[in-house]
């Protein structure tokens, strides 16, 4: 059952405020969520002064800047720094993105930061995915075929089946999509979400798959694929520019075509 | 260690609202507030077949203020619940998935809803 309030552990408190030094002009404030199970406390919105012209462009150089100069506690996930790994997704000022390609400029005010919604924390910024990843593994994702391995060659495939890869392939499964889904919200025990689904999708339609009914059979589930609603918080905030609600429509279709 | 002790990201108190999202919602409570609706029509029914005592108290009824208000309130739900339909089905087919189909389907679902419910109205009314 959904449960739209914040359980009383996690519910958020104000926190500390870290003031710019020296003669700073272009100060911008960053609220970001903070919580570490040490403290023993709620989690609470710690506020940092920035110095913006000290500063580089995007979000994920605030929060780069903040922990080497303010505050080396604040804890976050990050590695290309351009949009390749996806480790860096959060909710910034209210959508979830990826913080090393969302530009500050962009937002309007302070820069409010979150963690991915509806997530356990496991510590300030950086969300529990084990429960995410389980479900990525749980449709497979990799080649299944029946037919004997071609020899000497690749299993190949046209232009035109290369092509339905495409919008697909793209995705780097930073959960951004799965945890802007209302639908996901309440029911990630059993729901796989859009990222998952979106998968689960590029693998149905790859030419070279052998397992298109068996994967079908998986996917046929009041709860695993059918709790999307269309409600597209995911379409409208992937960072990728990937369509997750449209591929999930895919599926919905092939589930009735193969009915005949 | 501890996992339950974890706390659970905000997610509704801090995500920033759509119209997609809103529409979506709200398709779901008008659909819940039909089924009252549907109640509503019963009554106009049953009262009919009683005769023209009990068809009087229903007209009093209704055509109240709070009464119209009511009725006013079922026929938005009605042409939202519709228009909005009509476009999860167009979704159903695969159509309408880019960020301007999205914004065109919002532009339509809202224009919809207020352009039927006027008429309705305004029919209802005898000025058309």
């Amino acid at each position: 059952m959904a449960e739209f309030r914040l359980p009383a552990n996690s519910t958020i408190k104000k926190g500390k405020y870290f003031k710019v030094e020296g003669g700073a002009k272009n100060i911008r404030k960053f609220n970001i969520y903070r919580w570490n199970e040490e403290s023993g406390e709620n989690p609470s919105i710690d506020t940092y002064e920035v110095d913006m012209d000290k500063c580089g462009p995007m979000v994920l150089d605030g929060l780069i800047k903040i922990k080497d100069e303010i505050d080396p506690t604040l804890t976050f996930r990050r590695s290309c720094r351009e949009g390749v790994c996806g480790s860096c997704a959060m909710n910034i000022a209210g959508t979830n993105t990826l913080a090393c390609t969302k530009a500050s400029g962009d937002i309007k005010g302070d820069i409010n930061i979150y963690p991915l919604p509806h997530m356990k924390v496991v510590k300030d910024l950086v969300p529990d995915l084990t429960n995410f990843y389980a479900q990525y593994a749980s449709i497979k994702p990799w080649m299944q075929t029946v037919s004997p391995t071609p020899s000497g060659v690749e299993r190949l495939q046209s232009p035109e089946d290369r092509a339905k890869l495409d919008g697909l392939y793209e995705c780097v499964l930073c959960a951004s999509c799965s945890t802007s889904c209302p639908s996901y919200w309440w029911n990630s025990d059993k729901y796989l979400g859009p990222a998952v689904l979106l998968q689960a999708y590029r693998w149905l339609i790859d030419s070279r798959d052998e397992a298109t009914g068996e994967r079908l059979d998986d996917l046929e589930d009041p709860f695993r694929l059918y709790r999307c609603h269309t409600i597209m918080n995911c379409t409208s905030t992937c960072p990728k520019g990937l369509n997750p609600a449209k591929a999930i429509a895919e599926i919905k279709r092939m589930m009735v075509e193969r009915q005949g | 260690m501890a996992i339950t002790k974890r706390p659970t990201a905000p997610h509704l108190q801090i995500y920033k609202w759509g119209i997609h999202m809103l529409l979506s919602i709200t398709h779901r409570v008008m659909g819940v507030s039909l089924t009252g609706g549907a109640l509503l029509l019963l009554w106009w029914l049953v009262a009919l077949s009683l005769g023209p005592d009990e068809y009087a108290s229903f007209q009093l009824c209704m055509g109240s203020a709070l009464g119209k208000l009511i009725l006013f309130g079922f026929t938005a739900a009605q042409a939202l619940h519709l228009c909005n339909g009509i476009r999860f089905l167009t979704w159903d087919m695969g159509r309408g998935f880019s960020p301007e189909g999205i914004m065109r389907g919002n532009i339509l679902v809202i224009t919809g809803t207020i352009v039927i419910t006027a008429l309705v109205w305004l029919i209802g009314y005898g000025l058309i």
